[in-house]
């Protein structure tokens, strides 16, 4: 029988094992044959995933600790403060190893055959496997700076992945934005952790949240402002109002990565953070209801954005940020566990998803505008049929996984103690009834109606036309060997594995949550219990009324659901060109929503153009250029004289150096003389 | 003999040496180079005996590998070395740059490799004097050493026509303040008697140096200003940007930071430390503001030396902040980000050279696209960005996490808004840096340097980066092998200065000049 101090000693191999991937493949990776790349990358992937299923095993033995800690070399050290390298295992992390590893494998399967024709391929498996190293990091951390540690470094591969292919402008600005507005984010998360410092004297979470608890009269003050500012991480990390705009561009990426960082792991960071941190939270119901307000504000206003978009990947990218906007909004009313009950759901079927369309823009060689799809179900039916699984679980359809989460946030939301409980509900409802609509229409869009692709019968350059699909140029190399002329075409068996696998998942996923008022035993609730200290509350409040509640108020959203999707239906394959002529007669409302309400221009106008020319024209111009440089050149001006010895100097003269030398000395000795009186009393 | 005794004397003679030996030897073929090349490496190795001998457990305020020997009876000049926390780990920062900067500058300095070595050699031994010297009068000559071989560099090897204009700016900036400096040290001998620092910080402990308080102030301020024009501090960086532009790599890699920064901590703070804390939140405001004014006009620079100048400020803006905070940790990050400084502005410094090398401009719109081209040139830039905007993991994120941390401790509730300006550095550095990587090598080849047939990073130049590469990643995981020295340092720093009852020692030691002796009449 295994045990816990012996798996121990191998808990920091999940994270290194991809990093030592992240270095065979990124150093010497570029004179390997594909193949090994892919071996490489996928067995420092498979190996953490079997360490996590051995902890798993481990931590779920009778009488195995809750906690398992694992505290190595200090990382920094000075008097007063000392952070190690530490790790910690509980119920919660294992969640997140098992969606990191597991979701992770299988798109790095996925990749093999999505990438098979990219140059850069090792690059491409080197980045995924920092981005693992990193992402392991992050949820392992056993301190806010080493949580932060992965926190930035995820931001890191992101950064490389989604600028991946750089020589595309749009794709480096992409990356480039990704990487600053995550920035603002960690300014608020730096603050959070001086504050911390300042408060508590330790980073440690088990130090940090053992003093709260020890200390029940602490409420709001400083705990407000630290939580407050670790939302604005949140924010950045999880794309939520107002930083939600790096998200949408990210989708220049290549899809799997979509899949994997921005939508299965790197986003839901910050729900796991405020997760992490709910003793802090729980302490604050200003910092609480904040996040709450924001949750919905974004789930609605993404959904809305969402509906308009004719890009596969941006409509899904949408979805993605509202359905972050759940998660926040679950934290945000204290049912920690509906949220990362939602973030595991969403892991399984977005994922599902981004791969799903992967393989749609693969059969099209690299068309992504779903105005040039339709009536594909019968030329690549297993994506198909995983897609359906996809969006049928996103939906809410009953029995599929996001049913089940959604509407234990739902749920939660209505029985909240917030004074906006009701309202958080209805915004939340109102979201579930767009995201039916908006999926469906994706759906029906790509896979039914009449074709209205063109055959492409010229090379199997899908990688490539990915990403010169928007028009700029042709710029990766493919391999002529591989030049084969077909038409629309199933994905091989390397990508359609992964797919039923994440299809399969996304409709069981859900059952660990099912409610007792469905007749469930919602063992996750159970399983996180020890960590959110909520398992016994939430057994006791079920009464016979609150499951009446329970059952009334899922009714309610399947109906909801059910009116989305046959608005859906309607639009986009009863009677297709409803939503254009609908969009016709109010041209001033679709505009705005289908330019995402002009946010990114709003925010440069306000923001980056009036920075940029304050720092040119005022700091740069006025300030330095005239007043810093120009007495400067003022003083110079006014030595002239002075400047013509300065000019021996620079002959390079040794002499007139020695000169320089001797008339120092003088001056020296002069002032010591006189100068002594000077300032004598 | 045991070497420690005379390691410091050591490490100023050999470069010392090898200037002399270069300035003999015909310029010949290569011989400069190698020359050079061996004397840095002998230097570089011999600092390194210091933390392997170094005596971790020492006793805060105690110096090591000390040498103090009468030099000049009458006025009191001894020649007095040694180092601790403080100084150690300067000290082999600038032997471990120093071969970095000649191999850099092989093939870019063509003509007069005489004076060129000569120089840069005369320069390192004016550095590493500067740490050691605890005798005021041998500091300031190591000081003035320091600023001539600099100028000449600039003024001799500059890039453009500008170089002698940049030069007398240098010149003048660092000049003039430099012999206000001289003024404030001889009435501090003349008040005291002595240029001994330790005996002087123990006088300034114990309130001893003057009871005239505006005379203590101006004499301060002649010694802050000298060390923050140096530095330099907002707003006194006049020179700076010229001089940046202008210099060849291997002075540009020392020019900034260190100098200033340590004898601002060593002297100001021991010498002055009741107007040092009583000037502090000026410092820090001027600190904080100087990140961002960095930062800011970093962001809208097409040249990209001069991007390199104005990040160089916001970077010695953060230890300036730090440092005034009079926190351990603002202390301990504000020494330790000082040698990130060297660090990461060095490899950034030797990475634009040579990329000026290649193509011949600093103009970033003469570039793009070069990332296909030059594989492993953008990955060097790369890393060494994440350095400079401070990924944790990496050396740069250590000392600004202390420094920041530093100043949100402070009781006071203005250094915490300046330090939530300094924290917006974060995003404006991250802001500039990424912005140059994609305009120099994402995007579109640009047709003015598209069609240049020239090699990826060579085996000299890889050798050049990577010994930095390679401490930024041991020293952003293994701080405390560093942070050990420098904390006690700064610890002690950090502290009140505690007067130590030794009446009859110092006595003894103070060499009681007449000037003294009438002084306490």
């Amino acid at each position: 029988m295994p045990s816990a101090s012996m798996i121990s000693d191998y808990l920091w191999l999940i994270p290194l094992v991809p990093f030592a991937g992240f270095l065979i493949n990124g150093t010497v990776g570029r004179k390997f044959p594909r193949p090994l790349v892919s071996a490489v990358a996928l067995l420092c992937t498979a190996l953490p995933a079997a360490i996590v299923a051995w902890l798993w095993i481990v931590m779920k033995a009778d009488g195995a600790p809750e906690v398992l800690r694992v505290v190595s070399q200090p990382w920094i050290a000075i008097t007063g403060l000392q952070i190690d390298f530490a790790l910690t295992v509980d119920h919660l992390t294992l969640i997140m190893l098992g969606v990191v590893t597991g979701v992770g494998f299988l798109i790095h399967v996925y990749s093999v055959g999505y990438m098979a024709h990219e140059e850069g391929y090792w690059r491409f498996f080197a980045y995924l496997n920092l981005f693992m190293f990193f992402m392991l990091v992050l949820v392992l951390a056993e301190s806010f700076l080493l949580l932060f540690v992965g926190w930035e470094g995820v931001g890191l591969a992101s950064y490389l992945l989604i600028g991946f292919y750089f020589q595309k402008d749009s794709a480096a600005n992409a990356g480039k934005k990704a990487f600053i507005v995550n920035r603002i984010g960690d300014f608020g998360f730096l603050l959070a952790m001086f504050l911390l410092v300042r408060e508590f004297g330790s980073l440690d979470f088990s130090h940090i949240f053992q003093a709260i608890s020890v200390n029940p009269e602490w409420h709001g003050g400083i705990l407000t402002a630290i939580a407050l500012l670790l939302v604005l991480g949140a924010v950045g990390k999880s794309a939520q109002i107002p930083l939600y705009v790096w998200l949408p561009d990210a989708m220049e990426g290549p899809t799997p990565v979509s899949a994997l960082i921005h939508a299965a792991t790197m986003v839901t960071a910050g729900i796991y953070m405020v997760a992490r941190c709910h003793v802090l939270f729980d302490r604050s119901p200003y910092a609480l209801g904040v996040v709450a307000i924001i949750g919905a504000a974004t789930a609605i206003f993404a959904a809305c954005m969402g509906m308009v978009q004719h890009d596969i990947k941006r409509v899904l990218a949408y979805s993605t940020v509202s359905q972050l906007g759940y998660m926040f909004l679950a934290c945000g009313v204290g049912a920690y566990t509906a949220g990362i009950f939602h973030l595991l759901t969403h892991a399984f079927f977005k994922a599902l998803l981004f791969l799903s369309a992967g393989s749609v823009i693969h059969a099209l060689s690299g068309e992504q505008d779903m105005r040039k799809m339709g009536g594909l179900r019968k030329r690549i039916p297993i994506t198909f049929w995983t897609m359906t699984m996809g969006v049928f679980a996103i939906a809410g359809i009953p029995g599929w996984a996001g049913f089940f989460s959604k509407d234990e946030i739902l749920y939660q939301a209505f029985v909240s103690t917030n004074p906006l409980g009701k309202l958080l509900w209805l915004v939340g409802l109102i979201t579930a009834g767009m995201t039916a609509f908006y999926m469906f229409r994706l759906w029906f869009k790509t896979f039914f109606g009449p074709e209205r692709f063109e055959e492409h019968t010229d090379l199997h350059d899908h990688g490539a036309a990915v990403h010169t699909h928007s028009g700029s140029h042709a710029v990766m190399v493919v391999d002529p060997e591989d030049n084969h002329a077909h038409g629309v075409h199933e994905s091989p068996a390397v990508m359609t594995v992964p797919l039923a696998i994440l299809a399969l998942l996304s409709i069981i996923g859900g059952w660990v949550g099912i409610p007792a008022a469905m007749g469930g035993h919602n063992e996750i609730e159970h399983f996180l219990g020890p960590v959110f200290s909520t398992g016994a509350i939430a057994e006791a409040a079920t009464t016979t009324a609150s499951r009446g509640l329970e059952l009334g108020l899922a009714t309610v959203s399947v109906l909801v659901v059910a009116i989305g999707f046959f608005f859906a239906f309607v639009f986009y394959y009863k009677k297709p060109g409803t939503a254009a002529a609908l969009a016709a007669k109010m041209p001033a409302l679709y505009n705005l929503v289908a330019h995402k309400f002009y946010i990114d221009e709003v925010y440069s106008a306000l923001i980056v153009s009036p920075l940029l020319m304050f720092s040119r024209l005022f700091l740069g111009g006025i300030i330095d250029g005239g007043i810093v440089n120009g007495s400067g050149a003022a003083a110079g001006a006014t030595t002239r004289g002075f400047s013509s010895l300065v000019r021996r100097v620079q002959s390079g003269n040794i002499r007139s150096y020695a000169g320089w030398l001797a008339l120092g000395a003088a001056a020296v000795l002069l002032v010591m003389i006189f100068g002594r009186s000077i300032w004598m009393h | 003999m045991n070497i420690d005794h005379t390691i410091l004397t050591v490490l100023i003679l050999v470069p010392l040496a090898g200037a002399v030996l270069l300035a003999l030897l015909p310029d010949k073929g290569r011989l400069m180079q190698w020359g050079a090349l061996a004397v840095t490496l002998i230097t570089f190795i011999c600092t390194l005996h210091l933390p392997a001998r170094y005596d971790y457990s020492a006793v805060a305020g105690s110096f090591q590998f000390e040498q103090n020997h009468e030099w000049i009876n009458s006025p009191a000049i001894r020649y007095h070395l040694g180092v601790d926390g403080l100084s150690m780990w300067l000290v082999v920062l600038t032997g471990f740059l120093a071969p970095l900067g000649v191999l850099v500058s092989w093939n870019t300095i063509g003509d007069r490799k005489k004076l060129f070595y000569t120089l840069f050699l005369l320069q390192q031994v004016a550095m590493i004097g500067i740490f050691v010297s605890l005798d005021l009068f041998l500091y300031y000559a190591f000081w003035e050493l320091s600023l001539v071989p600099m100028t000449l560099l600039i003024a001799t090897f500059g890039r453009s026509a500008n170089r002698r204009r940049a030069a007398i700016k240098y010149f003048l900036y660092t000049f003039i303040p430099s012999a206000i400096l001289l003024v404030g040290m001889l009435w501090v001998y003349a008040r005291t008697g002595t240029f001994q620092l330790p005996e002087l910080a123990q006088l300034a402990a114990a309130h001893n140096i003057s009871s005239n308080n505006a005379a203590l102030w101006l004499a301060s301020l002649a010694f802050l200003v000298a060390f923050a024009v140096k530095v330099p501090v907002f707003p006194l960086h006049g020179w700076l940007t010229d001089a940046i532009t202008e210099a060849p790599t291997a002075a540009v890699m020392v020019l900034v930071g260190k100098l200033g920064l340590y004898s601002i901590l060593r002297f100001s703070f021991s010498i002055f430390p009741e107007q040092s804390r009583h000037i502090a939140p000026l410092m820090i405001a001027l600190g904080a503001i100087g990140i961002v004014y960095g930062a800011l006009i970093a962001l809208v620079q097409k040249d990209l030396k001069q991007l390199a100048a104005y990040g160089a400020l916001g970077h010695v803006s953060v230890v300036v902040l730090g440092i005034f905070t009079f926190t351990i940790a603002g202390i301990d990050g504000g020494i330790y980000a000082t040698l990130n400084e060297g660090i990461g502005a060095g490899a950034f410094f030797i990475l634009l050279g040579i990329l000026y090398e290649r193509y011949g401009t600093y103009d970033m719109r003469d570039y793009g696209g070069l990332a296909a081209k030059l594989p492993w040139m953008v990955t060097l830039f790369v890393i060494t960005t994440l350095s400079v905007i401070g990924l944790p993991m990496l050396n740069g994120f250590v000392g600004e996490f202390l420094v920041l941390t530093g100043g949100m401790q402070s009781a006071v509730t203005h250094h915490t808004r300046w330090t939530v300006l300094a924290t917006t550095g974060v995003i404006l550095t991250a802001s500039y840096m990424l912005w140059m990587i994609q305009r120099v090598f994402y995007g579109d080849l640009n047709e003015n340097t598209a069609d240049v047939p020239v090699p990826d990073v060579t085996a000299r130049e890889h050798l050049a980066l990577w010994p930095l590469i390679a401490v930024m990643l041991f020293m952003g995981i293994a701080s405390p092998y560093w942070l050990r020295a420098i904390d006690t340092a700064g610890t002690y720093l950090a502290q009140e200065p505690q007067p130590i009852e030794l009446p009859a020692a110092i006595s003894t030691i103070v060499p009681q000049t007449s000037a003294a002796q009438e002084a306490t009449k």
